[in-house]
Protein backbone atom coordinates (compact mmCIF):
# COMPACT_ATOMS: atom_id res chain seq x y z
CA UNK A 1 0.00 0.00 0.00
CA UNK A 2 2.91 2.51 0.44
CA UNK A 3 4.71 1.53 -2.16
CA UNK A 4 1.28 2.47 -4.43
CA UNK A 5 1.32 5.84 -2.40
CA UNK A 6 4.71 6.53 -3.13
CA UNK A 7 4.43 6.01 -6.76
CA UNK A 8 1.41 8.03 -7.19
CA UNK A 9 2.86 11.13 -4.89
CA UNK A 10 3.81 14.47 -6.53
CA UNK A 11 7.40 15.61 -5.20
CA UNK A 12 7.65 19.36 -4.42
CA UNK A 13 10.45 21.46 -3.06
CA UNK A 14 10.21 24.73 -1.17
CA UNK A 15 10.23 27.43 -1.08
CA UNK A 16 6.47 26.96 -2.98
CA UNK A 17 5.43 28.91 -5.66
CA UNK A 18 1.53 30.26 -6.81
CA UNK A 19 2.29 27.81 -9.66
CA UNK A 20 3.44 24.90 -7.61
CA UNK A 21 -0.18 25.37 -5.34
CA UNK A 22 -2.53 25.86 -7.83
CA UNK A 23 -1.42 22.27 -9.16
CA UNK A 24 -2.14 20.97 -5.80
CA UNK A 25 -5.91 19.08 -4.97
CA UNK A 26 -6.81 17.19 -1.74
CA UNK A 27 -6.25 14.03 -1.27
CA UNK A 28 -2.60 14.76 -3.30
CA UNK A 29 0.37 12.81 -1.80
CA UNK A 30 3.26 14.81 -1.29
CA UNK A 31 6.83 14.11 -0.83
CA UNK A 32 8.61 17.40 0.65
CA UNK A 33 12.02 18.44 -0.06
CA UNK A 34 13.90 21.33 1.01
CA UNK A 35 13.96 23.60 3.88
CA UNK A 36 10.70 24.03 6.40
CA UNK A 37 10.70 25.82 9.43
CA UNK A 38 9.42 24.12 12.90
CA UNK A 39 7.02 26.36 14.91
CA UNK A 40 4.43 25.49 17.17
CA UNK A 41 2.18 27.87 19.84
CA UNK A 42 4.54 30.23 21.53
CA UNK A 43 6.71 30.77 18.60
CA UNK A 44 3.83 31.68 16.24
CA UNK A 45 2.79 34.33 19.14
CA UNK A 46 6.45 35.71 19.11
CA UNK A 47 6.68 36.07 15.33
CA UNK A 48 2.86 37.34 15.14
CA UNK A 49 3.41 40.40 17.66
CA UNK A 50 6.69 41.22 15.63
CA UNK A 51 4.45 41.49 12.21
CA UNK A 52 2.04 43.28 14.65
CA UNK A 53 4.61 45.59 15.67
CA UNK A 54 6.11 45.73 11.97
CA UNK A 55 9.37 44.32 12.91
CA UNK A 56 11.15 41.77 10.97
CA UNK A 57 10.92 38.27 11.31
CA UNK A 58 14.14 35.90 12.49
CA UNK A 59 12.88 33.93 9.30
CA UNK A 60 11.74 34.30 5.83
CA UNK A 61 8.43 33.71 5.14
CA UNK A 62 8.78 34.10 1.62
CA UNK A 63 7.47 30.71 0.21
CA UNK A 64 7.90 29.22 3.54
CA UNK A 65 6.55 26.00 4.93
CA UNK A 66 6.33 26.27 8.68
CA UNK A 67 5.82 22.52 10.64
CA UNK A 68 4.27 22.67 13.56
CA UNK A 69 6.28 20.10 15.51
CA UNK A 70 8.09 20.43 18.50
CA UNK A 71 10.69 17.59 18.60
CA UNK A 72 12.18 15.36 20.37
CA UNK A 73 16.48 15.77 21.62
CA UNK A 74 18.28 14.00 18.95
CA UNK A 75 20.33 11.20 19.67
CA UNK A 76 23.92 11.43 18.95
CA UNK A 77 24.67 10.64 15.42
CA UNK A 78 20.91 11.37 14.41
CA UNK A 79 19.95 15.36 12.97
CA UNK A 80 16.63 15.68 15.30
CA UNK A 81 14.75 13.40 17.62
CA UNK A 82 11.39 12.10 16.61
CA UNK A 83 9.26 14.93 15.13
CA UNK A 84 5.85 14.41 14.42
CA UNK A 85 2.64 16.99 13.70
CA UNK A 86 1.05 18.58 16.67
CA UNK A 87 -1.94 19.82 16.18
CA UNK A 88 -2.74 22.51 13.68
CA UNK A 89 -6.19 24.47 15.12
CA UNK A 90 -3.95 25.96 18.37
CA UNK A 91 -2.17 27.95 15.71
CA UNK A 92 -5.28 29.08 13.45
CA UNK A 93 -5.34 32.39 15.00
CA UNK A 94 -2.05 32.85 13.75
CA UNK A 95 -2.34 32.44 10.21
CA UNK A 96 -4.13 35.21 8.06
CA UNK A 97 -1.10 38.02 9.14
CA UNK A 98 1.19 35.62 8.31
CA UNK A 99 0.11 34.30 5.03
CA UNK A 100 -0.74 38.29 4.34
CA UNK A 101 3.61 38.56 4.62
CA UNK A 102 4.15 35.94 2.06
CA UNK A 103 4.19 32.21 4.28
CA UNK A 104 2.72 29.18 1.73
CA UNK A 105 2.80 26.37 3.51
CA UNK A 106 2.09 24.79 7.05
CA UNK A 107 2.06 20.86 7.88
CA UNK A 108 0.07 19.69 10.83
CA UNK A 109 -2.31 17.46 11.95
CA UNK A 110 -6.24 17.94 12.22
CA UNK A 111 -8.58 19.90 10.82
CA UNK A 112 -8.44 24.10 10.25
CA UNK A 113 -11.36 26.98 10.74
CA UNK A 114 -13.12 28.28 8.10
CA UNK A 115 -11.12 31.32 8.73
CA UNK A 116 -7.84 29.57 7.54
CA UNK A 117 -9.15 28.09 4.74
CA UNK A 118 -10.26 31.09 3.74
CA UNK A 119 -6.56 32.30 4.00
CA UNK A 120 -5.63 29.18 1.89
CA UNK A 121 -7.76 30.22 -0.72
CA UNK A 122 -7.13 34.41 -0.92
CA UNK A 123 -3.31 34.01 -0.51
CA UNK A 124 -2.95 30.64 -3.00
CA UNK A 125 -1.81 28.55 0.02
CA UNK A 126 -2.11 25.03 1.22
CA UNK A 127 -2.17 22.56 4.40
CA UNK A 128 -0.61 20.09 4.60
CA UNK A 129 -1.36 16.80 6.72
CA UNK A 130 1.22 14.42 8.00
CA UNK A 131 0.12 11.66 10.09
CA UNK A 132 0.38 12.11 13.95
CA UNK A 133 2.24 9.86 16.18
CA UNK A 134 4.44 8.22 13.51
CA UNK A 135 7.30 10.99 15.07
CA UNK A 136 10.36 8.37 14.40
CA UNK A 137 9.49 7.84 10.76
CA UNK A 138 8.87 10.89 9.68
CA UNK A 139 12.14 11.63 11.61
CA UNK A 140 13.90 9.76 8.65
CA UNK A 141 12.80 12.56 6.30
CA UNK A 142 15.06 15.39 8.06
CA UNK A 143 18.34 15.62 6.99
CA UNK A 144 19.50 18.61 8.95
CA UNK A 145 18.93 20.49 11.87
CA UNK A 146 19.63 23.88 13.28
CA UNK A 147 17.85 26.27 15.96
CA UNK A 148 17.44 29.58 14.34
CA UNK A 149 15.43 31.32 17.05
CA UNK A 150 13.90 31.65 20.54
CA UNK A 151 16.15 29.08 22.09
CA UNK A 152 15.30 29.83 25.28
CA UNK A 153 11.42 28.07 24.31
CA UNK A 154 13.13 24.82 24.36
CA UNK A 155 10.79 22.28 21.96
CA UNK A 156 9.00 24.87 20.75
CA UNK A 157 12.37 26.76 19.34
CA UNK A 158 12.33 27.53 15.36
CA UNK A 159 14.19 24.96 13.62
CA UNK A 160 16.03 24.96 10.28
CA UNK A 161 14.80 21.63 8.82
CA UNK A 162 16.28 20.23 5.35
CA UNK A 163 14.11 17.84 4.44
CA UNK A 164 13.91 14.83 1.53
CA UNK A 165 10.91 13.35 0.81
CA UNK A 166 8.72 13.84 3.87
CA UNK A 167 5.65 12.24 3.49
CA UNK A 168 2.23 14.45 3.66
CA UNK A 169 -1.01 15.00 1.81
CA UNK A 170 -3.10 17.77 0.69
CA UNK A 171 -5.53 18.38 2.97
CA UNK A 172 -6.91 22.09 2.15
CA UNK A 173 -6.05 23.36 -1.19
CA UNK A 174 -6.19 26.70 -2.61
CA UNK A 175 -9.44 25.82 -4.43
CA UNK A 176 -11.10 25.87 -1.11
CA UNK A 177 -11.38 22.12 -1.07
CA UNK A 178 -11.30 20.08 2.04
CA UNK A 179 -10.29 16.77 2.74
CA UNK A 180 -11.09 16.60 6.36
CA UNK A 181 -14.67 17.46 5.29
CA UNK A 182 -14.92 15.06 1.70
CA UNK A 183 -13.00 12.17 3.51
CA UNK A 184 -15.08 12.06 6.25
CA UNK A 185 -18.41 12.11 3.68
CA UNK A 186 -17.24 9.85 1.65
CA UNK A 187 -16.62 6.76 4.78
CA UNK A 188 -19.59 7.93 7.54
CA UNK A 189 -22.90 5.65 7.34
CA UNK B 1 6.53 -4.34 57.05
CA UNK B 2 8.41 -4.30 54.49
CA UNK B 3 10.97 -1.22 53.01
CA UNK B 4 11.33 0.07 49.66
CA UNK B 5 14.05 2.37 49.27
CA UNK B 6 13.39 5.82 47.06
CA UNK B 7 16.62 4.99 44.91
CA UNK B 8 15.00 1.68 43.62
CA UNK B 9 12.04 3.78 42.95
CA UNK B 10 14.32 6.64 40.93
CA UNK B 11 15.32 3.84 38.75
CA UNK B 12 12.60 1.75 37.92
CA UNK B 13 10.49 5.08 37.14
CA UNK B 14 13.59 6.37 34.90
CA UNK B 15 13.60 3.04 32.68
CA UNK B 16 9.29 2.90 32.52
CA UNK B 17 9.72 6.43 30.90
CA UNK B 18 11.63 5.61 28.24
CA UNK B 19 10.36 1.85 27.95
CA UNK B 20 6.83 3.07 27.47
CA UNK B 21 7.67 5.83 25.08
CA UNK B 22 9.76 3.62 22.83
CA UNK B 23 7.75 0.32 22.76
CA UNK B 24 3.90 0.46 21.68
CA UNK B 25 2.26 -2.30 23.41
CA UNK B 26 1.41 -5.55 21.54
CA UNK B 27 -2.29 -5.28 22.43
CA UNK B 28 -2.75 -1.72 20.69
CA UNK B 29 -0.61 -2.78 17.67
CA UNK B 30 -2.80 -6.23 17.84
CA UNK B 31 -6.10 -3.70 17.59
CA UNK B 32 -4.33 -1.62 14.47
CA UNK B 33 -3.88 -4.54 12.58
CA UNK B 34 -7.34 -5.91 13.09
CA UNK B 35 -8.91 -2.28 12.33
CA UNK B 36 -6.46 -2.15 9.19
CA UNK B 37 -7.79 -5.65 7.50
CA UNK B 38 -11.29 -4.10 7.43
CA UNK B 39 -10.57 -0.65 6.18
CA UNK B 40 -12.12 0.54 3.44
CA UNK B 41 -9.98 3.96 2.53
CA UNK B 42 -6.36 3.61 0.96
CA UNK B 43 -5.19 6.84 2.53
CA UNK B 44 -6.18 5.25 5.64
CA UNK B 45 -4.51 1.94 4.98
CA UNK B 46 -1.72 3.94 4.41
CA UNK B 47 -1.79 5.98 7.28
CA UNK B 48 -2.21 2.82 9.20
CA UNK B 49 0.68 0.95 7.47
CA UNK B 50 2.84 4.27 8.35
CA UNK B 51 1.68 3.60 12.44
CA UNK B 52 2.68 0.21 11.92
CA UNK B 53 6.49 0.98 10.58
CA UNK B 54 6.75 3.38 12.79
CA UNK B 55 6.92 0.98 15.92
CA UNK B 56 9.42 -0.69 14.22
CA UNK B 57 11.59 1.87 13.79
CA UNK B 58 11.24 2.93 17.90
CA UNK B 59 11.81 -0.50 18.82
CA UNK B 60 14.77 -1.39 16.67
CA UNK B 61 16.23 2.15 17.18
CA UNK B 62 14.97 3.00 20.86
CA UNK B 63 13.57 6.63 19.49
CA UNK B 64 10.18 7.99 21.34
CA UNK B 65 7.00 6.74 19.11
CA UNK B 66 6.13 9.94 19.39
CA UNK B 67 7.45 13.19 20.12
CA UNK B 68 4.96 14.42 21.84
CA UNK B 69 6.01 11.85 24.98
CA UNK B 70 3.34 13.71 27.17
CA UNK B 71 2.83 14.90 30.93
CA UNK B 72 4.14 11.96 32.92
CA UNK B 73 1.25 10.22 34.82
CA UNK B 74 1.36 7.30 37.11
CA UNK B 75 -1.13 5.41 38.75
CA UNK B 76 0.76 3.84 42.20
CA UNK B 77 -1.15 1.05 44.22
CA UNK B 78 1.11 0.82 47.27
CA UNK B 79 0.77 -1.95 49.76
CA UNK B 80 -0.07 -0.92 53.14
CA UNK B 81 2.58 -2.99 54.45
CA UNK B 82 5.11 -0.75 52.77
CA UNK B 83 7.64 2.19 53.88
CA UNK B 84 8.99 3.84 51.83
CA UNK B 85 13.08 5.41 52.98
CA UNK B 86 15.66 7.19 52.60
CA UNK B 87 13.93 10.08 50.96
CA UNK B 88 10.78 11.99 49.52
CA UNK B 89 7.97 9.92 47.59
CA UNK B 90 6.84 12.51 45.05
CA UNK B 91 10.08 13.64 44.52
CA UNK B 92 11.57 10.10 43.75
CA UNK B 93 8.82 9.72 41.10
CA UNK B 94 9.74 13.58 40.10
CA UNK B 95 14.06 12.71 39.78
CA UNK B 96 13.06 9.32 37.60
CA UNK B 97 10.74 11.80 35.70
CA UNK B 98 13.87 13.52 35.25
CA UNK B 99 16.39 11.26 34.75
CA UNK B 100 13.98 8.93 32.34
CA UNK B 101 13.25 11.85 29.72
CA UNK B 102 17.11 13.02 29.46
CA UNK B 103 18.60 9.77 29.27
CA UNK B 104 16.06 8.43 26.99
CA UNK B 105 15.73 11.93 24.42
CA UNK B 106 12.68 12.39 25.29
CA UNK B 107 10.80 15.63 25.21
CA UNK B 108 10.33 17.98 28.17
CA UNK B 109 7.28 19.25 27.47
CA UNK B 110 5.83 20.63 30.74
CA UNK B 111 5.74 24.56 31.65
CA UNK B 112 5.99 26.40 34.98
CA UNK B 113 2.99 28.58 34.74
CA UNK B 114 0.01 27.66 33.08
CA UNK B 115 -0.95 31.33 32.00
CA UNK B 116 1.63 33.45 32.47
CA UNK B 117 5.19 33.06 32.45
CA UNK B 118 5.11 29.63 30.57
CA UNK B 119 8.85 28.59 30.97
CA UNK B 120 9.53 25.30 30.43
CA UNK B 121 10.70 23.28 33.31
CA UNK B 122 13.17 21.70 30.95
CA UNK B 123 12.87 18.45 32.84
CA UNK B 124 9.14 17.17 32.13
CA UNK B 125 8.85 17.78 35.97
CA UNK B 126 6.42 18.09 38.02
CA UNK B 127 4.71 14.35 36.73
CA UNK B 128 1.29 13.59 38.11
CA UNK B 129 0.94 10.55 40.73
CA UNK B 130 -2.01 9.10 41.94
CA UNK B 131 -1.75 7.12 44.78
CA UNK B 132 -4.28 4.32 46.25
CA UNK B 133 -2.79 2.45 49.24
CA UNK B 134 -3.94 -1.18 49.11
CA UNK B 135 -3.16 -3.96 51.03
CA UNK B 136 -0.16 -6.10 51.03
CA UNK B 137 3.54 -5.40 50.53
CA UNK B 138 4.02 -4.60 46.89
CA UNK B 139 4.34 -1.32 44.72
CA UNK B 140 2.24 -1.47 41.38
CA UNK B 141 3.69 1.52 39.15
CA UNK B 142 1.49 2.42 35.90
CA UNK B 143 2.83 4.77 33.87
CA UNK B 144 0.74 6.33 30.94
CA UNK B 145 2.61 9.54 29.27
CA UNK B 146 -0.50 11.48 27.88
CA UNK B 147 0.23 13.75 24.98
CA UNK B 148 -1.28 17.47 25.15
CA UNK B 149 -3.73 16.70 21.43
CA UNK B 150 -5.42 13.95 22.76
CA UNK B 151 -5.94 15.40 26.85
CA UNK B 152 -7.42 18.75 24.79
CA UNK B 153 -10.34 16.76 23.71
CA UNK B 154 -11.47 15.77 27.12
CA UNK B 155 -14.28 16.93 28.60
CA UNK B 156 -16.89 16.10 32.12
CA UNK B 157 -19.81 16.98 31.83
CA UNK B 158 -22.44 16.21 34.35
CA UNK B 159 -25.50 14.70 33.32
CA UNK B 160 -28.70 13.01 35.33
CA UNK B 161 -30.13 10.21 35.89
CA UNK B 162 -33.11 11.62 33.53
CA UNK B 163 -30.30 11.12 30.72
CA UNK B 164 -29.93 7.38 31.05
CA UNK B 165 -27.26 5.56 28.79
CA UNK B 166 -29.14 7.22 25.36
CA UNK B 167 -27.90 10.85 27.09
CA UNK B 168 -23.93 9.06 28.11
CA UNK B 169 -23.70 7.65 24.47
CA UNK B 170 -24.77 10.78 22.68
CA UNK B 171 -22.13 12.74 25.11
CA UNK B 172 -19.79 10.47 23.91
CA UNK B 173 -20.31 10.57 20.10
CA UNK B 174 -20.78 14.18 20.08
CA UNK B 175 -17.03 14.54 21.86
CA UNK B 176 -15.33 12.09 19.05
CA UNK B 177 -17.05 13.38 16.25
CA UNK B 178 -16.08 17.27 17.60
CA UNK B 179 -12.80 16.18 17.95
CA UNK B 180 -12.27 15.17 14.23
CA UNK B 181 -8.54 14.36 13.65
CA UNK B 182 -7.33 16.39 16.81
CA UNK B 183 -6.56 13.30 18.94
CA UNK B 184 -4.46 11.00 16.46
CA UNK B 185 -6.96 8.57 15.74
CA UNK B 186 -7.69 5.65 15.36
CA UNK B 187 -8.42 6.60 19.34
CA UNK B 188 -8.84 4.63 22.32
CA UNK B 189 -12.54 6.32 23.96
CA UNK B 190 -12.42 6.32 27.89
CA UNK B 191 -15.36 7.21 29.54
CA UNK B 192 -15.97 7.53 33.35
CA UNK B 193 -19.45 7.27 34.75
CA UNK B 194 -20.67 8.02 38.19
CA UNK B 195 -18.77 8.88 41.48
CA UNK B 196 -18.67 12.88 41.07
CA UNK B 197 -16.77 15.54 39.58
CA UNK B 198 -13.12 14.33 39.87
CA UNK B 199 -13.87 11.21 40.48
CA UNK B 200 -15.58 10.62 36.64
CA UNK B 201 -12.57 12.00 35.56
CA UNK B 202 -9.68 9.74 37.16
CA UNK B 203 -12.52 6.66 35.94
CA UNK B 204 -12.08 7.83 31.85
CA UNK B 205 -8.54 8.36 32.34
CA UNK B 206 -7.83 4.57 34.23
CA UNK B 207 -10.64 3.42 31.35
CA UNK B 208 -7.88 4.10 29.05
CA UNK B 209 -5.66 1.48 30.63
CA UNK B 210 -7.78 -1.33 30.54
CA UNK B 211 -5.95 -4.71 29.56
CA UNK B 212 -5.84 -6.34 26.60
CA UNK B 213 -7.50 -3.57 25.03
CA UNK B 214 -10.90 -4.16 23.64
CA UNK B 215 -11.41 -6.38 26.93
CA UNK B 216 -15.42 -5.84 27.46
CA UNK B 217 -16.64 -4.29 30.90
CA UNK B 218 -17.84 -7.44 33.21
CA UNK B 219 -21.46 -5.54 33.35
CA UNK B 220 -23.50 -7.25 30.28
CA UNK B 221 -25.49 -3.24 30.42
CA UNK B 222 -22.29 -1.81 29.86
CA UNK B 223 -20.33 -3.79 27.65
CA UNK B 224 -23.37 -3.85 25.48
CA UNK B 225 -22.80 0.21 25.52
CA UNK B 226 -19.04 0.07 24.81
CA UNK B 227 -20.16 -2.47 21.57
CA UNK B 228 -22.72 -0.03 20.58
CA UNK B 229 -20.68 3.06 20.65
CA UNK B 230 -17.77 1.41 18.78
CA UNK B 231 -19.71 0.81 16.18
CA UNK B 232 -21.04 3.92 16.14
CA UNK B 233 -18.15 5.79 16.65
CA UNK B 234 -16.63 4.22 13.27
CA UNK B 235 -19.97 4.66 11.65
CA UNK B 236 -18.81 8.34 12.04
CA UNK B 237 -16.18 7.94 9.15
CA UNK B 238 -13.87 10.22 10.81
CA UNK B 239 -11.07 7.43 10.44
CA UNK B 240 -6.99 7.89 11.19
CA UNK B 241 -6.28 11.41 11.34
CA UNK B 242 -9.62 12.49 10.57
CA UNK B 243 -9.01 12.25 6.89
CA UNK B 244 -11.85 9.77 6.32
CA UNK B 245 -12.23 5.89 6.76
CA UNK B 246 -14.10 3.24 8.68
CA UNK B 247 -11.17 2.89 11.60
CA UNK B 248 -11.90 6.17 14.25
CA UNK B 249 -11.65 4.25 17.50
CA UNK B 250 -9.77 0.27 18.42
CA UNK B 251 -11.81 0.70 21.85
CA UNK B 252 -14.51 1.99 23.84
CA UNK B 253 -13.99 1.36 27.63
CA UNK B 254 -16.55 2.54 30.03
CA UNK B 255 -15.26 2.27 33.88
CA UNK B 256 -18.21 3.21 36.47
CA UNK B 257 -18.49 4.01 40.26
CA UNK B 258 -21.55 4.90 42.71
CA UNK B 259 -23.18 8.25 42.73
CA UNK B 260 -25.29 10.41 44.38
CA UNK B 261 -29.00 10.14 44.27
CA UNK B 262 -29.03 13.55 42.38
CA UNK B 263 -25.99 13.28 39.84
CA UNK B 264 -24.82 11.21 36.86
CA UNK B 265 -21.16 12.53 35.98
CA UNK B 266 -19.88 11.70 32.68
CA UNK B 267 -16.46 12.10 31.59
CA UNK B 268 -14.79 11.05 28.33
CA UNK B 269 -11.47 11.01 27.87
CA UNK B 270 -9.40 10.00 24.66
CA UNK B 271 -6.43 8.40 23.51
CA UNK B 272 -3.99 8.56 20.38
CA UNK B 273 -3.07 6.13 18.64
CA UNK B 274 0.31 6.15 20.38
CA UNK B 275 -1.96 4.44 23.57
CA UNK B 276 1.29 3.92 25.50
CA UNK B 277 1.30 2.44 28.94
CA UNK B 278 3.42 0.56 31.52
CA UNK B 279 3.32 -1.17 34.64
CA UNK B 280 6.03 -2.94 36.80
CA UNK B 281 5.17 -4.19 40.12
CA UNK B 282 8.41 -3.74 42.58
Amino acid sequence: MNLREKTLAIRLTTPLTDNDIEKLKIGDNILLSGVIYTGRDAAHKRLHDLLKKGEPLPIDLQGAVIYYVGPAPAKPGYPIGSAGPTTSYRMDPFVPLMFQHGQKGMIGKGNRSEEVIATIKKFKGVYLAATGGVAALIAKSVKSMEIVAYEDLGPEAIRRLVVEDFPCIVANDCHGGDLFKEGIKKYQR
Amino acid sequence: MREIEVSEIINVISRLCMEANYYLPDDVLECIKQAQAKEESPAAQAILDQIIENNVIARKEGLALCQDTGFAVFFVELGQEVRITGGDYQEAFDEGTRRGYEAGYLRKSIVNDPVFARANTKDNTPCIVHTRIVPGEELKITFCPKGGGAENMAEVRMLTAAHGIEGIKEFVIERVKKSGGNPCPPVVVGVGVGGNFEKCAMLAKQALLREPLGTPNPDPNFARAEAELLENINNLGIGPMGLGGRTTALAVHIETFPCHIATMPVAVNLNCHVARHKSIVI
